[in-house]
């Protein structure tokens, strides 16, 4: 089964070009369009749902845990096999083909491990088959292209760099992991934002939040009070309000891609800290 | 889109923070995790001074926890000594779990401490420990979680026993509030059970161990003190043999039988001050030639110089002689 043509969801939530939004609707319904409301309750486990006899719910399955795993795969395969760019990301693409080709990924026990150890263990054990068969891939030869941004993680490694080594190999699939988590779950809130009253909420923790990119451009409530026409107290509640959906859509995102309350408790302590799901 | 590593830092920060009501503080990083609460560093807005502000984990919420950090704060708030950290508010979060706000300390925890520091320091910290536990008696409050990791040492030497989330009440200290709507306990009662084990193992008395509630007492953190005295000075922590005084002063403390024990903090600690003057202990009753080492040891230097002082007017008298 190849991936050719299918979508794959970016973080961001935005189109990708040449699909269509019927499509994409189809294939990612949105949290706003659920029979359960503003937001589902529950996200079926994709852990479940790549186990699926309909074809269509374990490729949906599939593009949910690409969107999350696909930059913690890149990045092992960069900084724990040390691969060049262009092998990287080949074989980023034949993991992901393979996954649905092969069905390795049925395989998974959750008495044994954590879903997320295991993507990682099944990533390694298919590095290495790979190098065994000397399977070096031509660019674009016979690979299904997944729209992923390959060139923005590139920089991203470059640029954290200085942080590599000490944390071990595997934390950069483990940071990747995090990274993608919380990208998906910004998308979600924003898309259940967007054309709705609360879209000033999410435009306050935007502000607030998301785009200061050093602790110390942070600005004040007063400051984005003033930028954006609202009472101090009314940007503290919708802050507030903006980061309690974040959370919920997190672990909701968390949920769907762990096995077992189990894994999911152990990973949204690791998570968020604590125990708090 | 993708997130930088900061924003993901940042995010993942107020995601773990508690949910205050209204805008004074500003919540930053958690600086300790204990069975009960999460404490964590924070900004207050209103009087521009940090903050450490204890917040009821959300796995252990429930009624009763709620109660029992309730509890705590009103027991520090009315316990007002150096040794105990003053609290400044107290309320509830947005979820429903409370919170206090106190003073920020910033400092050791007594096994560190005791790692780093000789004996005759770790013993003097261990004074004000039991002045401190001594005055919560006076009030009525038995703390029944005393172990080193509950014990703070300051940047400025200041001495602070910390968690008194489990503390027993009796008599005058009133715990009742309104932050929950239902009083918290009554005076004069005691809020665990018969049967309910509340404390940390091997610094535990047995009768807190067995949960007999009514055998709790001031003597039951004398037990916990005797244990925290073994622990700090014993071999394990300071190596090298133990003064015999020394170990029947644990001993005694950590006897079994509460009627055995020092009858109060004040009675260990003033067995803990002889041991540091070079008196007496009244755990030990030791032999003449232990007397003589320790009035030796105690009057070194003036005994050295006397004998200095003999040895050469004996050999001048023999040197006279010849």
């Amino acid at each position: 089964m190849a991936l050719a043509g299918r979508l794959v969801e970016q973080p961001d939530g935005g189109d990708i070009p040449g699909t269509s939004a019927t499509f994409r609707a189809a294939m990612f319904p949105r949290p706003h369009e659920t029979p359960h409301g503003v937001f589902p309750t529950t996200r079926r486990s994709v852990v479940e749902a790549i186990r699926d006899q309909d074809p269509g719910t374990r490729r949906a399955a599939l593009d949910t845990l690409i969107t999350v795993y696909w930059r913690p795969v890149y990045a092992h395969l960069r900084r724990k096999w040390r691969l060049q760019p262009a092998d990287s990301e080949d074989l980023t693409q034949e993991f992901f083909t393979q996954a649905v080709t092969d069905d390795f990924l049925l395989g998974y026990d959750p008495a044994q491990a954590r879903f997320r150890t295991y993507v990682r263990v099944c990533l390694d054990r298919f590095v290495a088959n790979a190098q065994r068969d000397e399977r070096r891939l031509k660019r674009g030869g016979g690979i299904t292209v997944l729209p992923l941004d390959f060139a923005l993680i590139e920089q991203e490694l470059a640029a954290a760099d200085g942080q590599a080594g000490k944390d071990g190999a595997d934390a950069w699939f483990d940071r990747e992991w995090i990274r993608g988590l919380f990208a998906a779950a910004v998308s979600d809130l924003r898309t259940a934002c967007r054309g709705t009253p609360r879209e000033i909420r999410f435009a306050v923790f935007e502000r607030y939040d998301l785009a200061p990119t050093r602790e110390a451009d942070r600005p004040g409530y007063r400051a984005v009070a003033e930028e954006l026409g609202l009472p101090v107290t009314q940007v503290t509640n919708h802050l507030a309000w903006a980061r309690r959906e974040l959370r919920r859509l997190l672990l909701e995102r968390l949920r769907s891609l762990t096995a077992t309350d189990a894994e999911f408790r152990e990973e949204a302590e690791e998570l968020l800290g604590e125990g708090r799901a | 889109m993708t997130l930088p590593d900061d924003t993901v830092s940042h995010l993942r920060r107020v995601l773990q923070a508690p949910e205050l009501p209204g805008d004074r503080y500003e919540i930053h990083e958690a600086i300790g995790h204990g069975g009960m609460g999460t404490v964590y560093r924070a900004h207050d807005r209103a009087l521009a001074r940090d903050v450490a502000l204890k917040v009821l984990r959300a796995d252990v919420a429930g009624r009763e926890a709620a109660v029992r950090l309730e509890r705590e704060a009103r027991i520090l708030a009315q316990l007002e000594h150096p040794g105990i950290v003053p609290v400044h508010d107290v309320g509830v979060l947005a979820d429903g779990r409370v919170y206090y706000v106190m003073k920020l300390v910033r400092g050791e925890r007594l096994h560190d401490f005791a790692q780093d520091s000789g004996r005759a320091d770790v013993l003097r910290v261990l004074l004000r420990v039991c002045e401190t536990v001594g005055f919560a008696h006076s009030h009525g409050v038995v703390h029944r979680d005393l172990k080193p990791s509950n014990i703070m040492v300051g940047s400025f030497g200041e001495v602070l026993v910390l968690d008194w989330g489990i503390a027993r009440v009796r008599g005058s200290i009133e715990t009742s509030g309104s932050t929950g709507g239902e009083p918290v306990a009554t005076p004069g009662e005691d809020d665990t059970a018969p049967g309910v084990i509340l404390g940390t193992p091997g610094f535990m008395a047995p009768e807190q161990a067995q949960g007999i509630s009514g055998q709790i007492d001031g003597r039951t953190d004398v037990y916990a003190l005797g244990a925290i005295l073994r622990a700090i000075t014993g071999p394990a922590s300071q190596g090298g043999p133990v003064p015999r005084p020394l170990e029947a002063i644990w001993n005694r403390a950590l006897s079994p039988d509460p009627a055995g024990r020092y009858g109060s903090a004040a009675e260990l600690a003033a067995d803990i001050t002889r041991f540091l003057d070079a008196v007496p202990v009244t755990a030990y009753r030791e032999s003449f030639g232990e007397r003589a080492g320790r009035i030796f040891r105690k009057y070194q230097t003036a005994i050295i110089l006397v004998l200095t002082y003999l040895a050469v007017r004996l050999l001048f008298l023999v040197l006279r002689g010849l």
